[in-house]
């Protein structure tokens, strides 16, 4: 597919508009077109192949199957199952409260938070389609293992006292589990994959445009000497500058690729685009409804000390 | 009839409550259409995933886009 889609970029930038191959400005555009057009069929088939699986896995099946499930077994589930389960920031009071109220210990909960942000599949599309599949394969592992970590954390401090006391008096209905059809799940993720696409859209142009300038036009010198391997606090740093940023995933890949063909370290910039996607601004006040400002500190904190800690990780085994 | 469409107020939300009225209206049956965005009311219908859609109280389908055909289903029975 490759080969075709590098015809098709030929085509549309020496053919169509009459650019010579060769020339600088030429090149680029070619790069940005064949890019564009890869991210999008990736976008377009993951996602869909992705929602489809989800649908086996809705919250309303998934907070039973987590009940009263113990440290380690409970949190390597609720890793597993945040990766499928469909989660927007939008729904994570609801499920917050539904998982704690049908008894998922605290720590097993925020297992799940955390995972289902943090291994979305658009980062995972953009990361395949720019690095390859082992840097996707890294991606979702550490995304795994963070949320494993922090949730066991978590747990073992027994923080329940700083979750706000109506979560645990708020009584949910019990809805009958659906059996959906493949025709009704192919429906719903096919308008989803849609859905997806529009919003993501801008962000592909943005992010991908943003990486071929970067590509052009910032010397590599520069930032390898600031967040290079010389810079032992770049991991950190890249994770503080990263949290209170809000971006789509979309545009954050590309933009980390630049950087890492750019001299930084690839677990520099992994740890940035996680603390982007992970945390945010928007989330922590989201999540300020249901959680005590302490709870939502320690939260925030050790899944920034756990990206921190994959960052060194990875920046120390791939060379 | 009474059709409540659960949800925050997400595209996906709106996309429900277009393809309800529109079935009404192709099968022209009269029904009070009401948007529910309290999560406590959403939740105490058992429902964590948004959209969802409930009529005469019972919740037909949650976290999905429900097709045309599955909409008019819901709907035939009570003519």
């Amino acid at each position: 597919m490759p080969d075709v889609l590098k015809s098709l970029a030929d085509l549309m930038v020496y053919r169509w508009l009459g650019l010579r191959a060769g020339a600088h400005l030429a090149d680029a555009l070619n790069f940005f077109v064949y890019d564009v057009i890869k991210i999008f069929i990736l976008l377009t088939v993951i996602i869909f192949v992705v929602a489809i699986i989800r649908s086996f896995f809705p919250p309303e099946k998934t907070r039973r199957f987590l009940s009263r499930k113990r440290t380690w077994i409970g949190n390597i589930l609720a890793a597993l199952l945040g990766i499928v389960t469909p989660f927007c920031t939008c729904s994570a009071i609801p499920l917050f409260i539904g998982f704690l109220e049908s008894g998922v210990p605290l720590g097993v909960t925020m297992s799940f938070l955390v995972s289902s942000p943090t291994v979305n599949e658009v980062a995972l599309v953009m990361l395949l389609g720019l690095f390859g599949w082992r840097i996707a394969a890294l991606y979702i592992a550490s995304g795994v293992v963070i949320a494993i970590v922090s949730g066991i954390i978590i747990g073992r401090l027994r923080l329940e006292r700083y979750v706000e006391e109506y979560v645990y008096q708020t009584r949910l209905g019990s809805v009958e589990l659906e059996r959906l059809t493949f025709r009704q799940r192919a429906f719903d993720a096919w308008a989803y994959t849609k859905e997806i696409l529009k919003k993501v859209f801008p962000w592909v142009l943005i992010g991908v445009g943003a990486g071929a300038l970067i590509h052009g036009y910032v010397p590599v010198n520069w930032l390898a000497r600031i967040a290079g391997r010389g810079n032992p606090f770049a991991v950190p740093i890249a994770v503080l500058i990263g949290v209170p940023l809000y971006s789509n995933a979309a545009g954050t890949v590309p933009i980390v690729q630049a950087l890492v063909a750019k001299g930084v370290p690839i677990g520099t910039a992994l740890a940035l685009m996680m603390a982007v996607t992970a945390l945010s601004l928007p989330e922590a006040i989201i999540l300020r409804k249901v959680m005590k400002p302490r709870l939502l500190a320690i939260y925030f904190g050790i899944v920034a000390l756990a990206i921190v800690f994959v960052g060194y990780l990875f920046n120390a085994v791939i060379r | 009839m009474t059709i409540k469409i659960l949800g925050s107020g997400c595209t996906r939300c709106h996309e429900t409550e277009r393809r309800v009225v529109n079935a009404l209206s192709r099968l022209g049956i009269a029904a009070e259409v009401c948007k529910v965005t309290d999560m406590k009311e959403i939740m105490s219908f058992g429902v964590l995933g948004t959209p969802a859609v409930v009529i005469d109280g019972k919740v037909k389908c949650y976290g999905r886009i429900p097709s045309a055909e599955d909409i008019e289903k819901w709907l035939k029975p009570e003519k």
